[in-house]
This record gives C-alpha cells, sequence and structure tokens, in this order.
C-alpha cells in the first residue's frame, strides 16, 4: 500500500491513539515533576475581651490566585519521586544506618507506602500468573476430554468469571465470604471461631484477593488453550500411544511443545493484567491491608480535599517503567523474529 | 484427547468428569447465589444468625410476606436512579463500539496491506500501548481535562474509551485482515479501483465475522470500564459500575447494599444473554494472533 492512502486510512485511528495515550503519558511525566502549592498562611491578630491572640490562618485569596495562575503546581523536579510517599530515599538510607540486620531493614522499608504496594502487587503477579497458567491447562485438557455435545454449555459456564469487570466479580465473591455471606458463615462454623473474618486479617485478604484473582484470570487461559489444543496434530500422538507412552509423558512430550509459544503469550497478557489490579481491592474493601500501585494513583486522584496531581503523576511513571521493565523481553523477541523474517 | 486408540480407563474419567464438575460449581455458583440473594431481603441475604436465613426466606417472609421480593430491584432502579446509569452506559456503550470499528477497521485494513517497516513499528507500539494500566492515563488525563473543562461529560469519556481500545482491536482485526487473500483487493486495485473502493466493495462484504468479534470485545471494554468512567463522569452522568459502587459507599443505609446486589445482577445479566449468544465470536476473539504464536 503506498504511503499517502496508508496515512488516510489510518489517520483516525492514529490520532486517537496519539492524542488519548501518547500525550497523557507525556502529561503524566510532566505532571510528575511538580506539587500542588502549599497554603499560604499568615498571622493573624484576634483581639477579645480575655485578650489578644495570634494565630495562623491560610490565606484564600493569595493562595487560590497562585493556584490560577499556575494551576500545575510549583515546579518540584524529582522531590516528588523520592519523597515519602514514594522511593522515599532518606527514609531507606535512615532505615540502612540503623537496622542491625537485613531483615529488619526489609521490615521497614516494606512497610512505607510505595514498597508496600510494590510488594502486593508483585506478590500477586508472581503466584497469580503461574495459577492461572496451570488452571487454565488443567481445565482446557479435561473438557477436551469430555463429549463433543455436551462442551458448548460446559464453555459458557467456564467463561463467565472472565466475562464480568473486576468490579462486579470481586463483589459478588466477597458477599459470599463476608462474615454474613454464606462461605463466611460456614467458615466460622467450621473453624469453631465466631470472630473469624477474612477482613481482619491481612495474610486472609491476600490469599482472598489472589484466590480471586486466579479465578477471574483462568477462563482466559482456558480458553486460549483450548483453542491451541485444537490444533495439536494428531499423528505423533497416535504413535507415541503404539509406542506405549502414558498419558503424562503424551502431555509433556507432545502437547506441550506445541503449544509452547501460546503458553507465553498467555503469560504475557496476564502477567500485564496482574500489574495493574486495583478493582479487586475496592470490591473486597481491603484498602486496609493490601495495597496495589494502580491503587495508590487510585487514591491520590479520589483525594478528598486536593486531588494529588503530581504524586499520583509520579506513581504513575514508575508503574509504567514497571510495565516495561516486563515488557522489555517480549519485545527484544519479536524484535528479532521480525529481522529474521525479513 | 479422543482417539481411536485411545482406551481411557474408567476411573481417570471419573476423575475428570469430577473435576469439571467442581470447576463449573466455582465458576458459576457465586453468580447463581447473587442472583437467587437479590430477590431477598437484607438480612436474610446478609444474615447475622444463620446463613440458612436466605435459602429459607424467613426475614423476606416477615418483612414482605412473600418468599421473594422486588424490592431491591424496584429500590435502585428508581430511588436509586439505576434507570439514568444504564441509560449512560447504552449511549456509552454504543457509541464507543461503533466509533471504534470505524476507526480500527480502516486502521487494521492498511496495516494488514502495508509491506513497510513502519507498520511494524505500529503494531509494537500498540502493544506498548495495550500493557499501560489504565489508571495511568487516566492521571494524565484528568488536570488537562479539567483545564480544558471538558470533565465529567459522556464524549469525552467515550472518546477517551475509543482511544484506550484502539491497540486491541487494531490488532484483533490485523490478524483478522492477514486471513482475507490479498488476491482479493489487489485484483480490485489493478481494475482500476482507489483504495477506498477497493475496501468498500470488496473487504466490507467480507469483514463481518472479524467485526462482530472485535465489536464484542470492545463492546466488553466500554460497558465494564470502571477506572475511567468513574473518574471522568461525574455523579449525574455515571454509568452502572461506578453506580454500583457509589451505593457501596453508603453501608449504613439499610437498603443500599441490597440495592448494590440487585444493581450486580441488572448489569450482569445483559452482559450473560449477549456472551450466550456469541460464544464462538468471543473464543475465536481471544484466540486470534495467540494461535499463529
Amino acid at each position: 500500500m503506498p504511503n499517502r492512502s496508508f496515512f488516510w486510512f489510518f489517520f483516525p485511528a492514529g490520532l486517537a491513539m496519539i492524542l488519548f495515550i501518547g500525550l497523557p503519558i507525556i502529561s503524566t511525566g510532566i505532571q510528575s515533576f511538580y506539587a500542588q502549592h502549599d497554603q499560604i498562611l499568615i498571622e493573624v491578630k484576634k483581639c477579645d475581651p480575655f485578650g489578644c491572640k495570634t494565630s495562623v490562618v491560610v490565606d484564600q485569596e493569595a493562595t487560590s490566585k497562585i493556584k490560577e495562575e499556575k494551576p500545575l503546581g510549583k515546579f518540584n523536579g524529582f522531590g516528588t519521586y523520592i519523597d515519602r510517599n514514594h522511593l522515599a530515599s532518606d527514609q531507606v538510607s535512615e532505615f540502612w544506618n540503623e537496622s542491625k540486620s537485613v531483615g529488619e531493614f526489609i521490615g521497614k522499608v516494606g512497610n512505607l507506602p510505595f514498597y508496600k504496594a510494590l510488594v502486593f502487587t508483585l506478590t500477586y503477579c508472581v503466584i497469580v500468573t503461574p495459577c492461572v497458567l496451570l488452571l487454565g491447562f488443567i481445565i482446557a485438557l479435561s473438557l477436551n476430554a469430555i463429549s463433543r455435545k455436551i462442551r458448548g454449555p460446559l464453555i459458557f459456564g467456564t467463561i463467565l468469571p472472565m466475562i464480568v469487570t473486576p468490579l462486579v466479580g470481586s463483589l459478588v465473591l466477597f458477599w459470599m465470604i463476608d462474615a454474613e455471606g454464606i462461605i463466611g458463615a460456614n467458615l466460622q462454623i467450621l473453624m469453631d471461631d465466631p470472630y473469624l473474618s477474612v477482613k481482619s486479617s491481612k495474610a486472609l485478604t491476600w490469599i482472598t484477593i489472589i484466590i480471586y484473582g486466579v479465578w477471574h484470570h483462568s477462563p482466559f487461559a482456558f480458553v486460549v488453550f483450548y483453542a491451541a489444543l485444537q490444533t495439536v496434530p494428531q499423528e505423533p500422538l497416535e504413535a507415541s500411544i503404539i509406542d506405549g507412552a502414558s498419558r503424562f509423558q503424551r502431555v509433556k512430550h507432545i502437547v506441550l511443545p506445541h503449544i509452547y509459544p501460546v503458553v507465553t503469550f498467555v503469560a504475557l497478557i496476564s502477567l500485564m493484567d496482574n500489574f495493574r489490579v486495583f478493582e479487586p481491592i475496592i470490591g473486597f474493601s481491603a484498602e486496609g491491608s493490601a495495597q496495589s500501585l494502580s491503587w495508590l494513583i487510585y487514591d491520590n486522584l479520589v483525594n478528598e480535599e486536593v486531588i494529588l496531581f503530581g504524586s499520583a503523576a509520579a506513581t504513575s511513571i514508575m508503574t509504567i517503567v514497571g510495565i516495561s521493565i516486563i515488557l522489555t523481553p517480549v519485545l527484544l523477541r519479536t524484535w528479532k523474529e521480525f529481522r529474521t523474517n525479513r | 484427547m479422543d482417539f481411536g486408540l485411545d482406551k481411557k480407563s474408567n476411573s481417570l474419567k471419573t476423575f475428570n468428569t469430577i473435576f469439571i464438575v467442581i470447576w463449573l460449581l466455582l465458576a458459576c455458583f457465586p453468580f447463581i447465589w447473587t442472583f437467587w440473594g437479590s430477590f431477598k431481603v437484607r438480612a436474610d441475604f446478609f444474615s447475622r444468625a444463620d446463613w440458612w436465613y436466605a435459602i429459607t426466606a424467613f426475614n423476606t417472609l416477615i418483612e414482605t410476606g412473600a418468599r421473594f421480593t422486588k424490592e431491591a430491584y424496584s429500590g435502585a432502579w428508581f430511588e436509586g436512579e439505576f434507570w439514568k446509569a444504564s441509560r449512560n452506559t447504552v449511549i456509552v456503550t454504543i457509541s464507543v463500539v461503533s466509533i471504534s470499528l470505524f476507526l480500527g477497521t480502516l486502521g487494521a485494513y492498511a496495516l494488514s496491506r502495508s509491506t513497510k517497516n513502519y507498520a511494524f513499528w505500529i503494531l509494537i507500539i500498540a502493544l506498548i500501548f495495550r500493557a499501560m494500566p489504565h489508571i495511568t492515563l487516566v492521571s494524565g488525563y484528568l488536570f488537562p481535562f479539567f483545564q480544558l473543562q471538558i470533565w465529567g461529560i459522556l464524549p469525552t469519556t467515550i472518546v477517551v474509551l475509543v482511544a484506550i481500545n484502539q491497540p486491541f482491536t487494531l490488532w484483533l482485526l490485523y490478524s483478522f485482515f492477514k486471513t482475507v487473500p490479498k488476491e482479493l483487493d489487489e485484483s480490485a486495485l489493478i481494475d482500476g479501483c482507489s483504495y477506498f473502493q477497493a475496501f468498500r466493495h470488496i473487504i466490507m462484504p467480507v469483514m463481518w465475522p472479524g467485526v462482530i468479534t472485535a465489536g464484542l470485545f470492545s463492546l466488553m471494554l466500554a460497558y465494564n470500564d470502571f477506572t475511567v468512567t468513574a473518574l471522568l463522569l461525574n455523579q449525574e452522568n455515571h454509568t452502572m459500575v461506578p453506580k454500583i459502587q457509589s451505593y457501596l459507599g453508603t453501608n449504613q443505609h439499610e437498603g443500599n447494599l441490597m440495592w448494590a446486589v440487585s444493581a450486580v445482577v441488572s448489569a450482569t445479566a445483559p452482559l450473560f444473554l449477549l456472551v450466550m449468544f456469541f460464544q464462538r465470536q468471543v473464543i475465536s476473539g481471544l484466540t486470534a494472533g495467540a494461535i499463529k504464536g
């Protein structure tokens, strides 16, 4: 296709992506170097029958004036990145000097908001992604062995958790595991502990969110694996059966190598999706014990008093850096394939 | 894998069936339970005394005189103005699907027919854009949108959702157009058609299977979105998902939690029906591109 036609065909889609994905990323980058204005304080002398007092109050007029002049806030450089709510370089070096052991140091750093969120996000990714791959693969294998006539409805039932939005999915589960819901109440009876509540324990909350993640994402892995299983060639399988290979050996040596490219594809997509986990935290009202990077950004943006654009932007930029690190190996591989194909 | 040669042992068959049944229970029961519970009063569905009340409808009988009540639905839809939210969702969904299909088919067709280097790079950039967490984009939108005073209204959200949706639509339709033989439109070009004419008369009649799949995914994205709609729309214009969240916020109010339950059911039901109808397209969409690896 000549460049001219290509341009006109691609122009609308390209423009939309540049305006609403490319520019916002740049805008986030710029915002991350600014912080909201400090309030301008003035001393006011107040006198009443009991004497005079000087008190410090916010000069509303001057504050709103400076906000109008520079709506972006004051320039802060990398200040937001290294403050206590982000990388917290001062606190980290302080902890390093104070702490007697590495364990103590890690424990202290893990309590800083940004690192806390990072630890949760990574834990979630690292546990959920392999579980999703494994469960999805097992479901695909066993559904594939079931008679073709009833597969349709079974597949529909299997993909239900995937098609609802994460907020709804987590709410539906949350209402069941709530102390007043069906699973929560039965757990209390089972454990013989009338005060057992998933909400109150940090470990239980994490486990719940992780189980939710596996429940929500496995159907996606299932669908892709199931379709890939349909393309596995029959001849090598039949040959291996004649040679006396067991079921497990057949899966390991013939099926898995055949669908390997699909496995990397599913792993990549789930990794990207898991890294942005945040709706389940709202659905499970788990803000107290589990926070993810995306949740930190959301929390800054819905802040009641003043929206913390700078803080949200700095976290966003660091999230984008994290995503790029995850993406790099894939991009390198695609690039190599592209070079060799040419 | 069911082959003539392969005689399956009975124990394996039983195990397999049990596994599938357990998984299906895990996958479907929460939805069935919520659907069932949405016709009860709060004291039954969230019972402090005995979870069995949710089945026997103990309190529902006392409060309303019947085993099932539509109280939660009427509360959410009228008092809670869920009808407004669903109207907004319909507007947003229809606009997003039609606009993003229009842009996506043109763009993806061009990408699939170009042999230049830049087409490859555009696809890579689209992949990177697909990986961006939506909340990071939203944090980029808010400030400029406040300044331009286009925050809070439906058109802004629609355009934003279309843009966020483009990378995936492009990839999906790109791999679909790749399966449409090049000779088809090339012969039209030789006969003197322009690229637009070739697209209009040769490609458009054969592209509908791919477009339906892409449309379903745009629909699911627009319908299910929480991040963008919750932060870019004002209270008045909220769509269904942020509306459900707003019912949770005022937990103290007796009726509101049941509003959220009935709203969840109302929002999920159309989606389930749609997927039931178009199951094959959804699955072909999820596997497009993946199989070729």
